[in-house]
C-alpha cells in the first residue's frame, strides 16, 4: 500500500490534519484508528462546551467530531477502523494490523502522528492499600458510562480535580450515584472554573483543595479511602486524616502524550511537554513526520487542538511539494520564569506567512501579572494578564517580521 | 444593595462577575463580552443549564445514543430531566439533531441526539 500521507490517529487533531491536507491538493491519504469510529475521546465527551472558538457555538463532544467526521466523508477521505499501527520506522514506512485486512505494510511519504493521550494511572501516583476493582482512571469511567452503557460505581471519591474529574463528578451524580468529595492536592484545582461551577457547586459536591488519598481499603471491591490534608510541599498532615467510606475512586490526575511511536522512530522529545518537539509547521525532528494535539502537549480546549492540527497538514503538503524550507537560521522558543512549556521548539521563519500562534503553559497560579516576549534577550512585548493558570493554556501570536535573524525568543511571567 | 460574585459559564474563559442589585436593576462587572452580561443576569433571577446525557440504544454497534436539551432548561428541572432521558430506548437510525423527546417537562426545549447512529 502506498499513500503520500499516512495519518495515525483518527480523533479531532488526525480529523483537521488529514481535511487540510486534503484541501490543499493532497488526495493519496490514509487515516488509521484503533477504535471502531472516527472522532476519538470526543465521542465519550457527551457534554457540551466544544467549538467555541471554531464554530461559535457550543457544541457536546460527538457534534463537533460529527461536523469534521462530515467534512471527511464529503471529501472522500480513506480511513481504516479498529487498526492498530505497530511500528513507524524512520523512512515513513508503517506496519498496521487489523481483523479483516491482517498484516499491512504501508509505505508513505509524510506522517501525521495524532495519538492523543493517555491517563496517568493510579500506579503513576503511587497510593498505598490494597488492589480491589473499583479504581478506574476517569476517563476510563466515563467510556464505560457514556459509551458502553456501565455504571461503574455508586460512591464515589474523585482524587484530582481536573477537567475530567469535574466532568465525570457530575456525570455520576446525574446517573445516580453519590459524589461524596473531590480531592485535589494542589491548593487550586487543574480545572476550568466554569467546570467547577456546573459540575460541582450546581450538585453540592465538595472541592477538598490541598488534600489527597493515603489509603484504599477494601479487598474484592474498594469499602473506602482515607484522605488527609497535605502541606505546601505536598507532604501528608498527621492527624487530618479522614476515612470516607466509597465504592469507587475516580482517579484524573494528569494525561501523558502517548509517544510509543515517536520513541519508536527516535524523534526528539521535550520533557516539559512529553511529546515530540515540533516546529513552526509542526514537523518533528524526523523531516516528513508531523505531530499535533495531545501527542504534542495535553491541550485544555479542542478548539485549540484543531487549529494546531490544520497547521500540521498545511506542513504536510507543504513538504509533499517540497516548498518546506530547511534552512539552519532557526529560531528556538525558550520557556523563562513561571513558563512550563512553549509550543513549537522551533521556528523557521520562512516558513511562515505572516505570523504565528505560540502555545505556552504556566507552572502557577499568577494573578495581575506580565507575559513578557523578549527576543535575543531584548524586552520586546509585554501582554497583561489578569489570571493565568497552569490548567489553562496561554498564547502568544509572534509576526514573523519581529523575528527574522533572531536566535531565540524567551517568554517569562513578570 | 445586594451584591453577589459569580463566575461566568458562558465560554471557558471564566470571568469573575460581580453583580449588584440596586433597585430594579442589575449591574454586572467583570465580563469580558456582552454574554457575560446576560448570564449574570439571568442566573441570579433564574439560574438554566444545558443537560446532556444519554439513552438506550438498541441494534447498534454501540449501546449508547448521546443526547442534550436544545436550549437551556431552569436548574431546578435537571434531576426530573435526566430521569425522563432513562426511560427512552431508541432501536432506529438517528441522526445529530433529530428530536428524542419533544418539549422535555413543558419547557419548549428538545432532547435532541447529539451522534449520527
Amino acid at each position: 500500500m502506498n499513500y503520500d500521507l499516512v495519518v495515525i490517529g483518527g480523533g479531532p487533531a488526525g480529523l483537521a490534519a488529514a481535511i487540510e491536507a486534503k484541501k490543499k491538493g493532497i488526495n493519496s491519504i490514509l487515516i488509521i484508528d484503533r477504535d471502531k469510529e472516527l472522532g476519538g475521546i470526543l465521542n465519550q465527551c457527551i457534554h457540551n462546551g466544544f467549538g467555541l472558538h471554531i464554530f461559535n457555538e457550543e457544541l457536546t463532544g460527538p457534534e463537533y467530531a460529527d461536523r469534521f467526521i462530515k467534512e471527511l466523508e464529503a471529501l472522500n477521505i480513506e480511513f481504516k477502523l479498529d487498526t492498530m499501527v505497530i511500528t513507524l520506522e524512520e523512512d515513513k514506512s508503517i506496519i498496521a494490523i487489523n481483523p479483516e485486512d491482517g498484516l499491512m505494510n504501508i509505505k508513505s511519504r509524510a506522517v501525521i502522528l495524532a495519538m492523543g493521550c493517555r491517563e496517568r494511572t493510579r500506579g503513576a501516583i503511587h497510593i498505598p492499600g490494597t488492589r480491589p476493582a473499583g479504581v478506574f482512571t476517569a476517563g476510563t469511567a466515563q467510556r464505560f458510562v457514556n459509551i458502553e452503557g456501565y455504571m461503574v460505581g455508586k460512591e464515589v471519591v474523585i482524587l484530582g480535580s481536573g477537567d475530567i474529574g469535574l466532568i465525570m463528578a457530575r456525570r455520576m451524580t446525574l446517573e445516580g450515584a453519590v459524589v461524596k468529595a473531590v480531592v485535589e492536592l494542589l491548593p487550586y484545582s487543574g480545572g476550568l472554573k466554569r467546570n467547577i461551577v456546573q459540575c460541582l457547586d450546581d450538585f453540592n459536591i465538595p472541592l477538598l483543595l490541598s488534600h489527597t488519598v493515603i489509603d484504599i481499603k477494601g479487598k474484592d471491591r474498594v469499602e473506602g479511602v482515607t484522605i488527609a490534608k497535605v502541606d505546601e510541599k505536598r507532604r501528608t498532615i498527621e492527624g487530618t486524616e479522614k476515612f470516607i467510606p466509597c465504592d469507587t475512586l475516580l482517579l484524573s490526575v494528569g494525561l501523558i502524550p502517548e509517544n510509543e511511536l515517536s520513541k519508536m522512530v527516535n524523534l526528539d522529545l521535550d520533557n516539559s511537554t512529553g511529546g515530540p518537539v515540533v516546529n513552526e509547521s509542526m514537523e518533528t525532528s524526523i523531516g516528513g513526520i508531523f505531530a499535533c494535539g495531545n501527542v504534542v502537549h495535553v491541550h485544555d480546549l479542542v478548539d485549540w487542538v484543531t487549529e494546531e492540527s490544520k497547521r500540521a497538514g498545511k506542513g504536510a503538503v507543504k513538504y509533499l511539494k517540497n516548498q518546506l524550507m530547511l534552512q539552519k537560521d532557526t529560531v528556538k522558543t525558550y520557556a523563562g520564569y513561571g513558563i512550563k512549556y512553549i509550543v513549537p521548539q522551533i521556528i523557521r521563519p520562512s516558513n511562515i506567512e505572516k505570523d504565528l500562534e505560540v502555545f505556552m503553559r504556566v507552572t502557577d497560579v499568577f494573578k495581575n501579572r506580565e507575559l513578557v516576549i523578549k527576543i535575543d534577550n531584548k524586552e520586546f512585548k509585554r501582554i497583561k494578564k489578569s489570571h493565568l493558570a497552569p490548567g489553562e493554556m496561554e498564547s502568544a501570536n509572534i509576526n514573523v517580521e519581529d523575528i527574522k535573524g533572531a536566535a531565540e525568543i524567551s517568554i517569562e511571567v513578570q | 444593595m445586594e451584591e453577589k460574585e459569580l463566575v461566568c459559564i458562558v465560554c471557558p474563559r471564566g470571568c469573575r462577575l460581580t453583580i449588584t442589585k440596586e433597585s430594579n436593576d442589575y449591574i454586572v462587572e467583570g465580563n469580558k463580552c456582552n454574554r457575560g452580561r446576560i448570564y449574570g443576569i439571568k442566573e441570579i433571577t433564574n439560574p438554566t443549564r444545558v443537560v446532556t446525557s444519554t439513552v438506550k440504544f438498541k441494534n447498534g454497534l454501540l449501546p449508547r445514543l448521546p443526547v442534550k436539551t436544545n436550549g437551556p432548561i431552569p436548574k431546578r428541572l435537571i434531576k426530573q430531566c435526566v430521569e425522563e432521558i432513562k426511560r427512552i430506548e431508541v432501536d432506529y437510525h438517528v441522526k445529530v439533531g433529530d428530536i428524542i423527546i419533544k418539549d422535555i417537562l413543558h419547557t419548549g426545549i428538545d432532547v435532541v441526539s447529539t451522534k449520527t447512529m
